[in-house]
């Protein structure tokens, strides 16, 4: 275990109701990671960032945690209830939980929260309700729900999920900014061109870990086939890996042709 | 004004208007978590499940309050390990546990009991019945209830918005969740004597649902339910002694009443905004692309 490691999963088993979802995995995060954890539907992404949370329990292995460790956690979009009546201010501010009893906040917890939304760019917005904002806003809102909390590591669940090229861009920059800042990031995704093949580390998961490393590492035929079940074909433009699905065509299924006339 | 200053000669009404009032506020405060909980139904079997061990305890002569509590508990507690076994969802474990429970408690009272007139004022609720010790009952759990919301304000709003989050947030989700479970069947039990069982959940969650279309914040819903459930009883309480209707159910037309003027006068938006999670219209709304 390195001297700046954050957390350590040790041969963690997950399951639910005896079937396992997660099975021995070991990885190490630590403070300066970026690591995104990619695979398909299915794979245990969304249970390891569980069982890092603590929120799913192994059956089997080890986590250790370092003591004090403060986690910020930003969840898939689709699973928040848009018509909850809150501002954006008042969705960011309930991480706050604990210090000061009364309801209201205070001058200088508004301020924190103003500093917050300018910093992801999206001041100016806190008496919104959360529905009126676009996809790429509504992401930041609750990027800023969990930085207000100083988080040391920051999980993200698939943080590009529905968004646009430009919004995706915007996001993985912000997200980089914040690592240079000195927050360890993980997050999942599916997204293998437009997200995995940017991060510096990445981790294949498909029930077991079938890799890990750079995305040149790690995006190569071999590894996407164990990863995926498909085979995939890697490319190569700028010095980064360009992953193309092999659709390999049935006998009963009529090619598409545009007509030239 | 005579119409509302005639009825104050009495001492019984005096009472009832009091305690309709503040059934009123306090419902419409914890009904804000019942309807954005989607608890509505546990609301509506609970009050039914009080109600067996309300008259189990008059007819045994035990304290009501500590015997429809204790009863209603064990019902709730009941729901819980029947719902563990995964077989059976909650919403079957409350439908049966809930109406066996209601049901026998009509057993109860009519073999044993006074018969038709225990049993309308407990199901629909009545005035007549409130005493100067219920004021002070209602009126000590709707400041225990506001001090409640007060001191818990953001967990008890972290876990009904984000459960999942609020949890690795360091936030004690089960105790919150408890707390409000506790909080609801405290509130159905003070408030069930005027109330009257059945209406209990009507007047849970109609004054939330017309704050939330009057409202996209959270701390603005929380007081504007808790005034316009406090006016309902209020307006009910008078209604229902000048046209000799059960106090439940006039304080509860008030309700809809005032839900049907808001929801005309304040057109489509706020229709979406109450419609919860889960509404079509909320989820298919196209978020711009900036």
């Amino acid at each position: 275990m390195t001297l700046e490691a954050l957390l350590r999963l040790e041969a963690v088993t997950c399951a639910y109701d005896g079937t396992p979802v997660v099975v021995g995995a070991d990885l190490e995060i630590g403070a300066s990671d970026f690591t995104g954890i990619v695979g398909p539907s299915g794979s245990g992404k969304t249970t390891l960032l569980r069982a890092v949370l603590g929120t799913v329990t192994p059956v089997s292995g080890r986590i250790w945690r370092r003591p004090g460790l403060r986690v910020g956690y930003v969840p898939q979009v689709e699973t928040v209830n848009w018509s909850f009546p809150v501002t954006v201010a008042e969705a960011v501010l309930m991480s706050r939980t604990t210090g000061r009893r009364l309801p209201w906040p205070s001058a200088a917890e508004l301020a924190e929260v103003a500093s917050v939304l300018d910093r992801l760019g999206i001041g100016g917005l806190g008496r919104r309700h959360i529905r009126e904002l676009s996809g790429g806003q509504q992401q930041r809102v609750f990027l800023a729900r969990a930085l207000l909390r100083q988080p040391q590591l920051l999980l993200l669940d698939e943080p590009t999920s529905g968004v646009d090229v430009r919004t995706r861009h915007d996001i993985l920059h912000l997200l980089a900014d914040l690592n240079l800042g000195g927050l360890a990031v993980v997050l999942t995704t599916h997204d293998l061109n437009g997200i995995a093949a940017h991060l510096p580390q990445l981790v294949c998961l498909n029930t077991e870990i079938t890799g890990r490393g750079t995305p040149q590492e790690v995006l190569t035929p071999d590894v996407l086939e164990r990863t995926y079940g498909a085979p995939m074909e890697v490319l190569e433009h700028g010095g980064m890996p360009i992953v193309v699905d092999l659709y390999r065509q049935r006998e009963n299924v009529v090619r598409f042709r545009r007509d030239a006339s | 004004m005579t119409w509302i200053t005639e009825p104050l000669e009495f001492a019984f009404f005096r009472n009832g208007l009091m305690v309709a009032t503040l059934a009123g506020a306090l419902c419409g405060l914890v009904g804000v978590y019942v309807t954005l909980r989607g608890m509505s139904y546990i609301g509506h079997g609970l009050s039914h499940a009080i109600f067996g061990g309300a008259a189990a305890s008059a007819l045994v002569g035990f304290n009501f309050y500590l015997g429809a509590g204790l009863w209603g508990m064990a019902s709730a507690l009941a729901i819980g390990r029947v719902t563990r076994r995964r077989i059976i969802g909650s919403d079957a474990a409350i439908g049966v546990i809930t109406t066996a429970s209601f049901a026998f408690g009509i057993a109860l009272l009519g073999l044993y009991g006074q018969v038709r007139k225990s049993i309308d004022a407990a199901i629909f609720g009545s005035v007549l019945g409130v005493t100067m010790g219920d004021v002070w009952v209602v009126g000590g759990v709707t400041v225990a209830a506001a001090l409640v919301v007060l001191g818990f304000y953001r967990k008890l709003l972290f876990t009904t918005f984000d459960p999942e989050v609020a949890d690795v947030s360091g936030v004690n989700t089960a105790r919150m969740d408890a707390l409000l479970m506790l909080l609801l069947s405290v509130s159905i039990l003070a408030t069930m004597k005027v109330l009257g069982v059945v209406l209990i959940a009507a007047i849970l969650v109609i004054p939330s649902v017309v704050a939330r279309m009057l409202t996209n914040s959270f701390a603005r819903m929380l007081w504007l339910s808790t005034v316009i459930g406090a006016v309902c009883g209020f307006v009910g309480m008078t209604v229902s002694y000048h046209l000799d209707i059960s106090s439940g159910a006039t304080i509860v037309l008030v309700g809809a009443a005032l839900f049907a003027v808001v929801f005309a006068v304040t057109g489509p938006r706020s229709r979406r905004r109450a419609a919860g999670p889960g509404a079509p219209i909320g989820l298919a709304a196209p978020r711009p692309t900036v």
